[in-house]
Protein backbone atom coordinates (compact mmCIF):
# COMPACT_ATOMS: atom_id res chain seq x y z
CA UNK A 1 0.00 0.00 0.00
CA UNK A 2 1.15 3.50 -0.97
CA UNK A 3 2.61 5.87 2.19
CA UNK A 4 0.58 8.41 3.53
CA UNK A 5 0.62 11.73 1.93
CA UNK A 6 1.80 14.70 4.49
CA UNK A 7 -0.47 17.81 3.24
CA UNK A 8 -0.68 21.25 5.03
CA UNK A 9 -3.57 23.82 4.51
CA UNK A 10 -3.02 26.96 6.20
CA UNK A 11 -5.28 29.93 5.85
CA UNK A 12 -4.77 33.42 4.62
CA UNK A 13 -8.34 35.35 4.78
CA UNK A 14 -10.24 33.33 2.48
CA UNK A 15 -7.41 32.05 0.30
CA UNK A 16 -5.70 28.44 1.68
CA UNK A 17 -2.36 27.97 0.82
CA UNK A 18 -1.96 24.33 0.10
CA UNK A 19 1.45 22.62 0.32
CA UNK A 20 1.12 18.23 -0.04
CA UNK A 21 4.47 15.60 -0.06
CA UNK A 22 3.75 13.04 -1.78
CA UNK A 23 5.64 9.58 -1.39
CA UNK A 24 5.95 8.00 -4.41
CA UNK A 25 9.43 6.13 -6.49
CA UNK A 26 8.70 7.87 -9.42
CA UNK A 27 10.75 6.17 -11.88
CA UNK A 28 11.57 7.13 -15.24
CA UNK A 29 11.77 3.66 -16.97
CA UNK A 30 14.77 5.24 -17.86
CA UNK A 31 16.98 3.89 -15.19
CA UNK A 32 18.97 0.54 -14.41
CA UNK A 33 19.33 -1.32 -11.62
CA UNK A 34 22.09 -3.60 -10.16
CA UNK A 35 22.23 -6.28 -12.27
CA UNK A 36 21.52 -4.05 -15.45
CA UNK A 37 17.40 -4.78 -15.62
CA UNK A 38 15.48 -1.26 -16.82
CA UNK A 39 13.74 -0.52 -13.72
CA UNK A 40 9.83 -0.14 -15.40
CA UNK A 41 7.94 3.09 -15.35
CA UNK A 42 6.16 3.94 -12.68
CA UNK A 43 5.18 7.85 -11.66
CA UNK A 44 2.44 9.46 -10.54
CA UNK A 45 -0.43 10.67 -13.51
CA UNK A 46 -3.35 12.15 -11.69
CA UNK A 47 -3.60 14.74 -9.21
CA UNK A 48 -6.79 15.66 -7.78
CA UNK A 49 -7.94 17.62 -4.94
CA UNK A 50 -11.20 18.60 -3.49
CA UNK A 51 -12.87 20.97 -1.01
CA UNK A 52 -15.77 19.62 0.15
CA UNK A 53 -16.25 17.12 -2.10
CA UNK A 54 -15.90 19.66 -4.80
CA UNK A 55 -13.09 19.41 -6.93
CA UNK A 56 -10.48 22.53 -7.14
CA UNK A 57 -7.12 21.57 -8.25
CA UNK A 58 -5.86 18.94 -10.39
CA UNK A 59 -3.05 17.59 -12.37
CA UNK A 60 -2.10 15.35 -15.40
CA UNK A 61 1.72 15.11 -14.45
CA UNK A 62 4.16 12.63 -15.88
CA UNK A 63 7.88 10.74 -15.01
CA UNK A 64 9.47 13.92 -15.75
CA UNK A 65 8.81 15.04 -12.11
CA UNK A 66 10.94 14.34 -9.40
CA UNK A 67 10.76 11.03 -6.89
CA UNK A 68 8.67 11.98 -2.81
CA UNK A 69 7.46 15.35 -5.27
CA UNK A 70 5.81 18.14 -3.38
CA UNK A 71 3.20 20.57 -4.95
CA UNK A 72 1.69 23.63 -3.63
CA UNK A 73 -1.46 25.53 -4.80
CA UNK A 74 -3.49 28.28 -3.44
CA UNK A 75 -7.39 27.53 -3.17
CA UNK A 76 -9.78 30.25 -3.09
CA UNK A 77 -12.65 30.61 -1.10
CA UNK A 78 -11.52 28.17 1.89
CA UNK A 79 -12.87 28.85 5.37
CA UNK A 80 -11.50 26.98 8.55
CA UNK A 81 -13.25 23.72 9.42
CA UNK A 82 -13.32 23.31 5.05
CA UNK A 83 -11.78 19.40 4.44
CA UNK A 84 -9.30 18.91 1.98
CA UNK A 85 -8.81 16.05 0.10
CA UNK A 86 -6.24 14.70 -2.28
CA UNK A 87 -5.83 11.81 -4.33
CA UNK A 88 -3.26 10.22 -6.43
CA UNK A 89 -3.23 7.46 -9.12
CA UNK A 90 -0.06 6.31 -10.95
CA UNK A 91 -0.13 4.29 -13.83
CA UNK A 92 -0.15 1.10 -12.65
CA UNK A 93 -3.64 1.72 -10.54
CA UNK A 94 -2.49 2.74 -7.69
CA UNK A 95 -4.02 5.21 -5.81
CA UNK A 96 -3.85 6.89 -2.32
CA UNK A 97 -6.23 9.46 -0.96
CA UNK A 98 -5.21 11.67 1.93
CA UNK A 99 -7.65 14.48 3.89
CA UNK A 100 -7.01 17.57 6.24
CA UNK A 101 -8.93 19.81 7.98
CA UNK A 102 -7.92 24.02 6.25
CA UNK A 103 -5.96 25.97 9.05
CA UNK A 104 -6.12 22.96 11.40
CA UNK A 105 -2.11 23.01 11.39
CA UNK B 1 33.12 7.47 -19.67
CA UNK B 2 37.29 8.88 -20.22
CA UNK B 3 35.62 12.23 -21.36
CA UNK B 4 33.18 13.13 -18.80
CA UNK B 5 35.50 11.65 -15.94
CA UNK B 6 37.89 14.73 -17.30
CA UNK B 7 35.36 17.08 -17.61
CA UNK B 8 34.05 16.00 -13.43
CA UNK B 9 37.77 16.26 -13.02
CA UNK B 10 37.86 20.13 -14.60
CA UNK B 11 34.74 20.81 -12.37
CA UNK B 12 35.88 19.68 -9.05
CA UNK B 13 39.69 21.79 -9.73
CA UNK B 14 37.93 24.14 -10.48
CA UNK B 15 35.52 24.20 -6.86
CA UNK B 16 38.56 23.22 -5.17
CA UNK B 17 40.44 26.60 -6.08
CA UNK B 18 37.27 28.70 -5.04
CA UNK B 19 37.49 27.34 -2.16
CA UNK B 20 41.02 27.40 -1.22
CA UNK B 21 40.42 31.29 -1.84
CA UNK B 22 37.36 31.56 0.42
CA UNK B 23 37.45 28.81 2.98
CA UNK B 24 33.90 29.55 4.34
CA UNK B 25 32.26 31.64 2.12
CA UNK B 26 32.64 30.13 -1.31
CA UNK B 27 29.75 30.64 -4.32
CA UNK B 28 29.09 26.79 -4.42
CA UNK B 29 28.25 26.19 -1.03
CA UNK B 30 26.26 29.64 -0.88
CA UNK B 31 24.03 28.80 -3.09
CA UNK B 32 23.55 25.27 -2.30
CA UNK B 33 22.79 26.94 1.32
CA UNK B 34 20.02 29.29 -0.19
CA UNK B 35 18.64 25.98 -1.72
CA UNK B 36 18.77 23.77 0.78
CA UNK B 37 16.61 26.65 2.69
CA UNK B 38 14.33 26.77 0.10
CA UNK B 39 14.27 22.81 0.51
CA UNK B 40 13.70 22.79 4.20
CA UNK B 41 10.21 24.87 3.88
CA UNK B 42 8.90 21.42 2.20
CA UNK B 43 11.23 18.36 3.11
CA UNK B 44 10.14 15.16 2.04
CA UNK B 45 11.28 13.51 5.59
CA UNK B 46 8.35 15.03 6.93
CA UNK B 47 6.65 11.77 5.10
CA UNK B 48 9.09 9.80 6.92
CA UNK B 49 7.61 11.30 9.90
CA UNK B 50 3.99 10.32 9.16
CA UNK B 51 4.98 6.93 8.19
CA UNK B 52 6.88 6.76 11.46
CA UNK B 53 4.28 7.93 13.62
CA UNK B 54 2.47 4.93 12.22
CA UNK B 55 4.99 2.17 12.77
CA UNK B 56 5.35 3.82 16.33
CA UNK B 57 1.47 3.11 17.13
CA UNK B 58 0.43 0.05 15.21
CA UNK B 59 0.48 -3.20 16.82
CA UNK B 60 3.17 -5.12 14.59
CA UNK B 61 5.61 -8.07 15.41
CA UNK B 62 5.41 -11.53 16.65
CA UNK B 63 3.77 -9.87 19.96
CA UNK B 64 1.34 -7.71 18.51
CA UNK B 65 2.44 -5.32 20.19
CA UNK B 66 2.81 -1.44 19.41
CA UNK B 67 5.88 0.66 20.73
CA UNK B 68 4.19 3.18 22.90
CA UNK B 69 5.38 1.42 25.92
CA UNK B 70 8.94 1.91 24.43
CA UNK B 71 11.01 4.21 26.99
CA UNK B 72 13.38 6.62 25.61
CA UNK B 73 14.63 7.83 28.60
CA UNK B 74 12.11 9.65 29.61
CA UNK B 75 9.12 7.25 30.45
CA UNK B 76 7.22 4.71 28.54
CA UNK B 77 5.74 6.01 25.63
CA UNK B 78 7.21 9.74 26.20
CA UNK B 79 8.19 11.24 22.82
CA UNK B 80 8.64 14.37 22.84
CA UNK B 81 11.56 15.78 23.88
CA UNK B 82 13.53 12.41 23.97
CA UNK B 83 15.59 12.62 21.36
CA UNK B 84 17.51 15.42 22.47
CA UNK B 85 18.73 13.88 25.06
CA UNK B 86 19.95 10.41 23.88
CA UNK B 87 22.32 8.49 23.77
CA UNK B 88 21.49 8.35 27.43
CA UNK B 89 22.38 5.27 30.32
CA UNK B 90 19.31 2.85 30.64
CA UNK B 91 19.19 1.13 33.61
CA UNK B 92 17.00 -2.21 32.28
CA UNK B 93 19.96 -3.01 29.91
CA UNK B 94 22.65 -1.43 32.11
CA UNK B 95 24.72 0.21 29.12
CA UNK B 96 24.19 3.14 27.14
CA UNK B 97 21.91 3.68 24.14
CA UNK B 98 21.82 5.84 20.94
CA UNK B 99 18.06 6.83 19.16
CA UNK B 100 18.12 3.90 17.13
CA UNK B 101 19.56 1.48 19.15
CA UNK B 102 16.68 2.06 21.76
CA UNK B 103 14.37 1.82 19.24
CA UNK B 104 15.31 -1.37 17.71
CA UNK B 105 15.69 -2.92 21.49
CA UNK B 106 12.32 -1.86 22.16
CA UNK B 107 11.39 -3.39 18.56
CA UNK B 108 13.04 -6.73 19.57
CA UNK B 109 11.86 -6.53 23.56
CA UNK B 110 7.95 -5.58 23.00
CA UNK B 111 7.17 -6.51 19.65
CA UNK B 112 9.19 -9.70 19.28
CA UNK B 113 11.08 -9.08 16.14
CA UNK B 114 14.43 -10.51 15.80
CA UNK B 115 17.50 -7.95 15.88
CA UNK B 116 19.51 -10.42 13.19
CA UNK B 117 16.95 -10.14 10.92
CA UNK B 118 16.76 -6.34 11.00
CA UNK B 119 20.25 -5.53 11.26
CA UNK B 120 20.72 -7.53 7.98
CA UNK B 121 19.36 -4.92 5.51
CA UNK B 122 19.79 -1.87 8.69
CA UNK B 123 19.83 1.52 5.62
CA UNK B 124 17.79 2.92 3.23
CA UNK B 125 18.14 2.69 -0.65
CA UNK B 126 16.32 2.93 -3.83
CA UNK B 127 12.62 2.72 -2.30
CA UNK B 128 13.20 0.65 0.36
CA UNK B 129 13.35 2.55 4.11
CA UNK B 130 14.06 -0.10 7.02
CA UNK B 131 11.39 0.67 9.88
CA UNK B 132 13.78 1.85 12.64
CA UNK B 133 15.00 4.39 10.08
CA UNK B 134 11.05 5.81 9.76
CA UNK B 135 10.75 5.42 13.66
CA UNK B 136 13.82 7.33 14.18
CA UNK B 137 12.83 10.03 12.31
CA UNK B 138 9.66 10.71 13.66
CA UNK B 139 11.23 10.45 16.97
CA UNK B 140 13.82 13.01 16.16
CA UNK B 141 10.79 15.17 14.95
CA UNK B 142 9.12 15.24 18.74
CA UNK B 143 12.12 17.34 19.80
CA UNK B 144 11.86 20.01 17.40
CA UNK B 145 13.14 23.34 18.11
CA UNK B 146 14.00 22.01 21.78
CA UNK B 147 18.36 21.84 23.00
CA UNK B 148 19.85 19.47 22.97
CA UNK B 149 20.62 18.30 26.09
CA UNK B 150 23.09 14.61 25.86
CA UNK B 151 23.41 13.45 29.70
CA UNK B 152 26.52 12.95 31.47
CA UNK B 153 25.50 12.22 35.04
CA UNK B 154 25.79 8.51 34.82
CA UNK B 155 29.62 7.07 35.05
CA UNK B 156 28.83 4.94 31.94
CA UNK B 157 27.91 7.94 30.32
CA UNK B 158 31.02 9.62 30.99
CA UNK B 159 32.95 6.34 30.06
CA UNK B 160 30.96 6.47 26.63
CA UNK B 161 31.96 9.85 25.39
CA UNK B 162 35.51 9.37 26.67
CA UNK B 163 35.39 5.89 24.43
CA UNK B 164 33.69 7.94 21.79
CA UNK B 165 36.33 10.60 21.82
CA UNK B 166 38.92 7.54 21.74
CA UNK B 167 37.33 6.47 18.57
CA UNK B 168 37.04 9.31 17.00
CA UNK B 169 41.03 10.11 16.76
CA UNK B 170 41.76 6.61 16.34
CA UNK B 171 44.13 6.47 13.51
CA UNK B 172 43.38 2.87 11.92
CA UNK B 173 42.97 1.08 8.42
CA UNK B 174 45.24 0.87 4.72
CA UNK B 175 45.23 4.97 4.37
CA UNK B 176 45.82 5.27 8.73
CA UNK B 177 42.52 7.80 8.84
CA UNK B 178 40.35 8.57 12.07
CA UNK B 179 37.04 10.80 12.00
CA UNK B 180 39.56 13.97 13.09
CA UNK B 181 41.80 13.72 9.77
CA UNK B 182 38.47 14.96 8.22
CA UNK B 183 36.61 16.45 10.81
CA UNK B 184 39.69 17.87 13.24
CA UNK B 185 40.63 20.78 11.51
CA UNK B 186 38.86 23.77 9.83
CA UNK B 187 38.55 24.24 5.63
CA UNK B 188 38.64 20.02 5.41
CA UNK B 189 36.64 18.87 2.79
CA UNK B 190 35.91 15.80 0.33
CA UNK B 191 35.26 16.77 -3.24
CA UNK B 192 33.14 19.59 -3.16
CA UNK B 193 31.35 18.91 0.15
CA UNK B 194 32.78 21.32 2.82
CA UNK B 195 33.42 18.86 6.23
CA UNK B 196 32.73 20.56 9.74
CA UNK B 197 35.48 20.65 12.64
CA UNK B 198 33.51 18.28 15.48
CA UNK B 199 36.38 19.31 17.82
CA UNK B 200 35.35 22.97 17.99
CA UNK B 201 32.27 23.38 20.14
CA UNK B 202 30.16 26.21 17.19
CA UNK B 203 30.91 23.42 14.01
CA UNK B 204 29.95 20.36 16.45
CA UNK B 205 26.41 21.17 16.11
CA UNK B 206 26.26 19.75 12.24
CA UNK B 207 26.99 16.09 13.52
CA UNK B 208 23.57 16.16 15.20
CA UNK B 209 21.39 19.01 13.74
CA UNK B 210 20.03 18.10 10.17
CA UNK B 211 19.84 14.21 11.39
CA UNK B 212 18.46 12.09 10.58
CA UNK B 213 18.25 13.61 6.49
CA UNK B 214 16.47 13.14 3.54
CA UNK B 215 19.23 13.05 1.18
CA UNK B 216 18.19 14.79 -2.45
CA UNK B 217 20.78 12.66 -4.44
CA UNK B 218 18.51 9.19 -4.63
CA UNK B 219 15.58 10.47 -2.05
CA UNK B 220 16.43 8.25 0.82
CA UNK B 221 15.73 8.85 4.36
CA UNK B 222 18.97 7.98 6.19
CA UNK B 223 20.10 7.90 9.64
CA UNK B 224 23.32 8.57 11.99
CA UNK B 225 23.55 4.84 12.21
CA UNK B 226 23.93 4.68 8.28
CA UNK B 227 26.55 8.27 8.41
CA UNK B 228 28.58 6.38 10.96
CA UNK B 229 28.50 3.42 9.22
CA UNK B 230 29.73 5.44 5.69
CA UNK B 231 32.32 7.35 7.23
CA UNK B 232 33.75 3.89 8.48
CA UNK B 233 33.76 2.83 4.95
CA UNK B 234 34.77 6.37 3.91
CA UNK B 235 37.99 5.45 5.88
CA UNK B 236 38.55 2.05 4.66
CA UNK B 237 37.58 0.52 8.27
CA UNK B 238 36.20 -2.76 8.76
CA UNK B 239 32.27 -2.46 9.03
CA UNK B 240 30.78 -1.62 12.41
CA UNK B 241 28.23 -3.28 13.97
CA UNK B 242 24.70 -1.93 13.24
CA UNK B 243 23.32 -0.87 16.48
CA UNK B 244 27.08 -1.31 18.03
CA UNK B 245 28.49 0.36 21.05
CA UNK B 246 31.16 1.86 18.74
CA UNK B 247 28.47 3.68 17.10
CA UNK B 248 26.53 5.08 20.79
CA UNK B 249 30.04 5.73 21.90
CA UNK B 250 30.75 7.93 18.62
CA UNK B 251 26.98 9.47 19.20
CA UNK B 252 27.52 10.29 22.22
CA UNK B 253 30.89 12.64 21.82
CA UNK B 254 29.40 14.22 19.30
CA UNK B 255 26.11 14.82 20.69
CA UNK B 256 27.29 15.83 24.08
CA UNK B 257 30.07 18.62 22.19
CA UNK B 258 26.50 19.87 20.49
CA UNK B 259 25.28 20.75 23.80
CA UNK B 260 23.13 23.97 24.43
CA UNK B 261 22.38 24.17 20.74
CA UNK B 262 18.51 24.29 19.13
CA UNK B 263 18.12 20.42 17.23
CA UNK B 264 15.91 22.04 14.43
CA UNK B 265 14.14 18.12 13.57
CA UNK B 266 14.82 15.83 10.69
CA UNK B 267 17.26 17.50 7.60
CA UNK B 268 18.10 18.03 4.34
CA UNK B 269 21.43 16.97 2.96
CA UNK B 270 22.24 17.43 -0.74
Amino acid sequence: MADPMKIRASLQGDVADVRVLMAHPMETGQRKDASGNVVPQHFIQTITAQLNGKPVFGADISQAISRNPVFAFKVKGAKAGDKLSITWIDNKGDKRTDEVVVGGG
Amino acid sequence: MQKSFRAALATCCAVAAATLAHAQTDPTTEDFEKFRAVMEDANPAELWEVKGEQLWKTRRGPKNASLEQCDLGLGPGVVKGAYVQLPRYFADVGTVMDAERRIVHCMVTLQGFSFEEIAKRPFSSGNYTPDPVSIVTFVAAQSRDMKIAVPQSHPKERATWELGKAIFHYRAGPWDFSCATCHGEDGKRIRTQNLPNFTKHDQAPRSFIGWPGYRMTGGVMHSLQWRMNDCFRQQRFPEPGYASDTITALLTYMGVNSNGFVYKGPGIKR
